[in-house]
């Protein structure tokens, strides 16, 4: 007797069958019934007519029934939704019951059922549950209280189960704790900034205790909230680490990578010359090593979480170097990953046993993998300067097979170690133009024409060869073509005479008969620079090279702090931060490492790891770097390892011309001082941020949460709610929000800064772009504390319209400088006009007409403002608190016309009629002024009063 | 955390669907066929694989795809080792995984899932819980539950899922008071052609099966203790005592059960039982090559090596082999171009050898790679490390058990270059 046979009716009336069997008597039948029914289900056979028959059948006292039931009511509930009603007060009645396992069971199936009417019932049972005096049941509760918050989330919060689910935390049930915790982790990714896990010492030692009393998957859950926390001191962190090192011995892999997780991020805190730390490190390799001979799934995971702790810690598996040698059978994703770690962990102690492997895996089978195998011998002779020779006779030894994927990535792979080491290996040039036939891929021959370009001067018959690619040059990518072209002009300028007509053949192939423009720009290019003054062609197109650098893949530093304390997550498998591609966590809070306390060591701490604080800290105070740093630090910036081989000429050219784009704004943006204080190298990225300025700041969004924050209206005038300025994770966790106002008859700038950071930020400071009306701040910016982490300050700046002033596009543009501790940041804001309106904006009658007439009417400016409720006077009084003055008022045909003027700060007039048709909410205004680019902020500007 | 699972046989059916929230799609499925499609082998489908909503992380076993769906950020490991407990749960319940056992228990497989999550939250995943709660089918029961009408489910609540020992039920009987543990060790090693060792490790466990009676605190203590630095353990164990004095102190769940893994690394010198000569070699012009291997005996601590079984994946090439075995048998299937050699137990005196012709596709240029030899073996009596059970006490009950241990050495992935 088995379940198939639930499988075996296929009759033509087999929901009728059903029915009447799920509708007999005897209860072994309908047990029998309701079976056959789950199992219709299992494979995806819509069985929901049945609902009524089944929903019959939940009261009982038989449990397995009631469970069959129970997992019938889950799948359809949400179909039939009146029907599932039906269902209620048996849920209820069995909330009540003296048997936990079906109190427990109950409040379980009712969270399951996701149907708004059946919830509003679900309250008050899972209230009690909550409290229920069996810590089954108040565990089960908890984990119901995240499914109905996924249902109706507002309901949840108005109930109040949040706060007793907090209570949960300090249950003294460790099952309890752990589901506690669980559901809260599970509300608080879809509520980023709800601080529901608000951990504080007392709940870390409850959690701490609880998880070692838990069962394993609390405990994933209770280490994953516990990297969260970020410890007081050194001490504190010391203290959890020890208590979560236990965990490493655990046999389920996810409780070791969690507890991995922890250590990484809390050893940031220790001091390195602490015992502890060392101690610490030692125990971290055994148990990733062991993680290493588990299903090979299993081993995916660890695998990229482990290429992420070596980049960050090496030290931890530096000896580990074997445990990563590839087995013929392994998975390839398995292979791929190990390759990677290996040559990370590659060092010139172990460099010998390094190659040995990667020679054995470059004769396998699997293309990709051998690809890869050869390419790591390459990356291993860059890094490790002493292997170098040996790489590159493995890599002519590899040449040798003849295999020809084989040849093609050691070609590949050659053109890179020449660049790393010019003038060493060219020897084996002539081994590698003996292939040159059997290569067909792109990148091959690129990597082979570059060689030949680049030593045309050894090469005997560098010409011919050369030459025979260029019969098929329409064939060839882009990238071969655009190689080819270099090689050949480089061929050129080393041999002049002999080459005259293959330069003309190809530049006139790539100018002439080419659709591709950037191949005809880089013809056009070289053509000139050939015809006109060869000697400038030289110098450009065989410039020296920069180094190539050792390590081409590495994660960028910041992002690897990230990544580590995002280790076990699906973030570290992908090597992205989670919120760029997590659907379900809205605006995920990027977490960072905690800084080091108590060290005075600090090159490991990971803000000097971010090349921007590089500098030593005792350098002369130049906050901003001189326009010349800066061009130095982009030069070095983007010229990477060009893969293609490039050519210097082009790139050096094109970063020329940014530069002369970037340099005017630059200079002015950056030119001044910010007050001297301990260096903040701003470097390129500095720069970076000021050439795009994030402008998230229109300044009339009404963000409702912001309203009240108005730093204290004063009467009538008109204050734009704040916005995020600059957000703080374009900032390193400084948040800065504001507005502008106006009053007595100062400009002020309303400034809240936030520190979303983990650090104490100090020292600030401001600086505005020069602007349009030349506003500038009236005094230095003043914050009274340092701003410590999750710690808001508002300020209120005086403004002053006296700075120097440059036209800005657009007009009400204000470029920004902060400056902390920490770095130099930059935003814009966009600054409503009516702050400029000054109180003595009110023309006479008889000037008012004069200057109206005065004004050409190409300056005339007309808007519609549209849904307006409000009648001539209030406007008047409305726009008379904000310096708009109504000079007359006149009713023509019925329609109220208002006269009004107002003054700028640099004394420009503006003049306004203001069409009011009584009824409407749709108002014309039209607009006069002498600087008629000014017209349709002062429209913006009325819009925002009128309709606030 | 997990929103649903799909089992996928081999022919790419979903045979069955769970869902623990809202339902998903079967069309999610389409991205997991996809990868297989472009993965061509089994199991070099990738185990965590990105759709536009959600993820599906996978792992195979007996043939069978299993299939979560994740739509939050979820510890993947947390989720391949929860499928890997529902795999060992099946086979404790149903004796194997395959896709007919599943179908064949489709009923209680359901409320094993149902039971196991709740909201895609682990619930009950240890064995002695589950089996209270959703009682395991034998034919007895199934018998005597259509006459009286009663069920497979447990009516109350289990006894040890809130206690602080969850993994043990309460009041055990049995008649005969037995404890006995395997100590199996396995070894991954690969040699290179030249004979000498390029990585060997040992995995070892300690299983145990025990059948003891109340509430029985066992303390196992090790004769060399300091080889195991690198240990995971069963959650009984109680971990203070093995950092301050080296010996597993631990409440047992009742019946089977793995005690602890642990590993002896690259560090330690690891003993290689066996050696292999070989000298396989492809004519450069001809369609035939020569295949010539020796297996021989090493460091085997004076035990016998038995079991011996070589395997080679021999190049695509390779036709057929005509070979003679000195001992035991050999087989070539040419379609999976596969090589078996049972050799059986070796005897030092007479060293057994195969070697023969490889008859090779006309015409094909000779293979580049040279074969990897796969050598499975094993050793009664010998844990290869050198770790022995010193002695095992109990405390908490008076009656006096049978206690016993059993050494084995497995070779594991046990590699020759060639």
């Amino acid at each position: 007797m088995t379940d198939s046979k639930y499988f075996t009716t296929t009759k033509k009336g087999e929901i009728f069958e059903l029915k009447a069997e799920l509708n007999s008597d005897k209860k072994e039948k309908k047990k029998e019934a309701v079976k056959k029914v789950i199992a219709s289900m299992t494979v995806g056979k819509d069985v929901s007519a049945l609902f009524p028959d089944v929903v019959n059948c939940m009261q009982t006292d038989n449990l397995e029934l009631k469970k069959l039931v129970y997992l019938y009511l889950m799948n359809y509930a949400k179909s039939q939704p009146d029907m599932a009603i039906m269902a209620v007060n048996t849920f209820v009645k069995d909330c009540e019951d003296p048997n936990p396992l079906i109190r427990a069971l109950a409040v379980r199936t009712m969270g399951c059922i996701r149907v708004d009417k059946i919830t509003e019932y679900l309250c008050e049972p899972l209230r009690k549950c909550l409290k229920d005096e069996d810590p089954y049941v108040r565990k089960t509760a908890a984990v119901c209280v995240a499914k109905l918050h996924d249902i109706n989330a507002q309901l949840v919060e108005d109930q109040g189960f949040l706060d007793t689910l907090k209570d949960l935390i300090s249950d003294s049930n460790p099952m309890v704790v752990a589901n506690a915790v669980a559901a809260l982790s599970e509300i608080a990714e879809s509520h980023p900034n709800s601080n529901l896990l608000d951990l504080n010492p007392q709940s870390i030692n409850k959690l701490l205790t609880a998880l070692n009393e838990c069962t394993e998957w609390g405990q994933i859950f209770i280490l994953d909230c516990l990297a969260n926390y970020t410890p007081r001191d050194d001490r504190e962190s010391q203290s959890i680490c020890e208590r979560v090192t236990p965990r490493l011995s655990h046999a389920n892999s996810a409780v070791v990578l969690s507890a991995v997780k922890v250590l990484m991020k809390f050893m940031e805190m220790l001091p390195k010359d602490l015992d502890y730390y060392g101690t610490l490190l030692k125990k971290l390799a055994p148990p990733l090593v062991t993680l290493l001979s588990a299903e090979p799934e299993l081993q995916y995971v660890a695998l990229r979480n482990i290429n992420l702790i070596v980049q960050k810690r090496p030290e931890i598996l530096k000896h580990e170097m074997k445990v990563f040698f590839v087995k013929y059978n392994d998975p390839i994703y398995v292979k791929l990953e190990k390759l990677d770690i290996m040559i990370r962990l590659a060092s010139q102690a172990n460099i010998a046993q390094v190659l040995a492997e990667l020679k054995e895996y470059a004769t396998e089978v699997d293309v990709d993998f051998v690809r890869k195998a050869v390419r790591a011998i390459g990356r291993c002779a860059i890094k490790v300067e002493q292997s170098a020779e040996r790489c590159v006779s493995t890599l002519l030894d590899l040449i040798q097979t003849k295999v020809n994927y084989v040849v093609q990535e050691a070609i590949v792979v050659i053109k890179d170690i020449f660049r790393k080491y010019p003038n060493k290996y060219e020897s084996v040039i002539a081994t590698l133009c003996e292939n040159l036939d059997s290569l067909d891929e792109p990148e091959a021959r690129a990597a082979m024409i570059w060689i030949v370009g680049e030593y045309a001067e050894r090469i005997d018959n560098a010409d011919e060869l050369l030459e025979s690619f260029l019969e098929g040059f329409h064939d060839e990518s882009t990238q071969v073509q655009l190689q080819l072209l270099t090689a050949i002009v480089k061929l050129f300028l080393k041999k002049p005479t002999e080459t005259q007509e293959l330069v003309q053949q190809v530049l006139s192939l790539a100018t002439q008969d080419s659709d591709n423009p950037d191949l005809r720009d880089r013809g056009y290019i070289y053509w000139r620079l050939l015809s006109t003054d060869p000697v400038a062609a030289k110098e450009v197109v065989l410039a020296e090279k920069p180094l190539i650098s050792e390590e081409t893949d590495l994660i960028e530093p910041t992002l690897l702090d990230e990544l580590i304390c995002h280790i076990g997550t699906l973030a570290s498998v992908y090597h992205k931060p989670p919120n760029a591609f997590v659907e379900g966590s809205r605006g995920v809070q990027h977490k960072r490492l905690p800084p080091r306390t108590g060290s005075n060591e600090s090159p490991e701490s990971p803000e000097l790891a971010q090349p921007a604080a590089a500098q030593p800290a005792d350098q002369p105070p130049a906050v901003i770097p001189s326009q010349g740093d800066l061009l130095g630090d982009l030069l070095n910036l983007d010229l990477g390892p060009p893969t293609s081989g490039g050519t210097p000429a082009i790139t050096s050219a094109m970063q020329m011309g940014a530069m002369d784009l970037l340099g005017g704004g630059l200079d002015s943006l950056l030119g001044g001082d910010l007050g001297g204080s301990p260096a903040i190298g701003a470097g390129s990225r500095s720069c970076s941020y000021a050439v795009l300025p994030q402008c998230p700041s229109r300044g009339w969004s009404r963000d409702l949460f912001d309203l009240g924050s108005g730093v204290g209206m004063p009467a009538g005038s008109y204050v734009v709610p704040k916005t995020v300025w600059l957000p703080a994770m374009k900032a390193k966790g400084l948040e800065i929000s504001g507005t502008f106002a106006r009053r007595m008859g100062t400009i002020q700038m309303d400034v809240t800064f936030t520190n979303k950071a983990m650090q104490i930020m100090t020292d600030f400071a401001i600086q505005f772009n020069r602007n349009s009306f030349g506003l500038s701040p009236a005094a230095p910016l003043q914050l009274a504390t340092p701003l410590s982490p999750n710690q808001t300050i508002e300020v209120s700046l005086p403004l002053s319209t006296v700075g120097p002033v440059m036209k800005m596009d657009p007009l009400n543009n204000l470029q920004v400088a902060v400056k902390n501790n920490i770095d130099v940041f930059y935003f814009s804001s966009l600054y409503p006009i009516n702050i400029l309106f000054v109180e003595d904006g009110k023309m006479e009658r008889q000037v008012f007409l004069a200057t109206w007439k005065d004004i050409p009417s190409d300056n005339e400016a007309q808007f519609q403002i549209k849904d307006c409720h409000l009648n001539s006077d209030a406007v008047s009084n409305k726009l008379q608190s904000n310096n708009i003055f109504t000079i007359a008022k006149r009713n023509v045909e019925g329609q109220d016309m208002l006269y009004q003027s107002m003054k700028l700060t640099n004394g420009i007039w503006i003049l306004a009629e203001l069409r009011i048709q009584p009824g409407s909410p749709n108002f014309t205004l039209s607009l006069k002024c002498r600087a008629p680019e000014i017209s349709q902020f002062v429209l913006q500007s009325y819009e925002a009063m009128l309709k606030n | 955390m997990i929103h649903s699972l799909f089992l996928i046989n081999s022919a790419g059916d979903i045979f069955l669907e769970k869902h623990w929230k809202s339902v998903v799609s079967r069309s999610v499925c389409d991205y997991f066929f996809e990868a297989q499609e472009k993965a061509v082998d089994v199991e070099n489908v990738p185990p965590v694989i990105p759709t536009p909503h959600h993820y599906l992380i996978s792992i195979y076993q007996d043939k069978v795809f299993f299939v979560a769906v994740i739509q939050t950020e979820v510890p993947p490991l947390f989720v391949i080792e929860f499928l890997h407990r529902v795999v060992a749960m099946f086979r404790d319940y149903f004796g194997e995984c395959s896709e007919a056992a599943i179908k064949e228990n489709v009923v209680t497989v359901y409320e094993l899932l149902e039971e196991m999550l709740d909201n895609g939250f682990p619930l009950a995943t240890e064995s002695n819980i589950l089996k209270e709660l959703i009682r395991p089918p034998t034919i007895l029961r199934s018998v005597v539950n259509s006459i009286t009408g009663s069920s497979n489910v447990g009516e109350t609540l289990p006894t040890g899922q809130l206690s602080i020992v969850p993994w043990r039920r309460a009041e055990v009987k049995y008649t005969n008071n037995e404890a006995y543990f395997d100590v199996v060790e396995e070894i991954d090693a690969i040699v290179d052609k030249s004979g000498s060792t390029v990585f060997a490790e040992i995995q070892g466990v300690i299983d145990a099966s025990i059948k003891l009676s109340g509430m029985p605190d066992l303390t196992l203590s090790f004769m060399n203790p300091r080889l195991l630095d690198d240990v995971s353990f069963h959650p009984c164990v109680r971990f203070k005592r093995w950092e301050s004095e080296r010996v597993l102190s631990f409440i047992p769940p009742d019946g089977n059960f793995r005690l602890m893994d642990y590993h002896v690394g690259s560090q330690n010198l690891v003993a290689i039982p066996v050696y292999v000569n070989h000298n396989i070699n492809f004519k450069e012009s001809g369609s035939s090559g020569r295949f010539d291997v020796t297996v021989g005996l090493k460091q085997t601590m004076g035990k016998s090596v038995e079991g011996v079984i070589m395997t080679v994946h021999m190049p695509k090439v390779v036709l057929n082999m005509n070979l003679t075995p000195t001992q035991g048998t050999y087989t070539y299937d040419p379609v999976t171009k596969i090589l078996t050699w049972d050799i059986g137990k070796i005897n030092p005196q007479k060293i057994p050898n195969l070697k023969g012709v490889i008859c090779l596709q006309s015409g094909a240029p000779k293979p580049e790679e040279n074969p990897n030899l796969n050598i499975q073996f094993r050793i009664q009596q010998l844990a290869i490390s050198g770790i022995k059970v010193n002695r095992l006490d109990m405390f908490g009950e008076k009656y006096k058990p049978f206690k016993g241990v059993k050494y084995v050495t497995k070779a594991g992935k046990f590699q020759v270059r060639t």
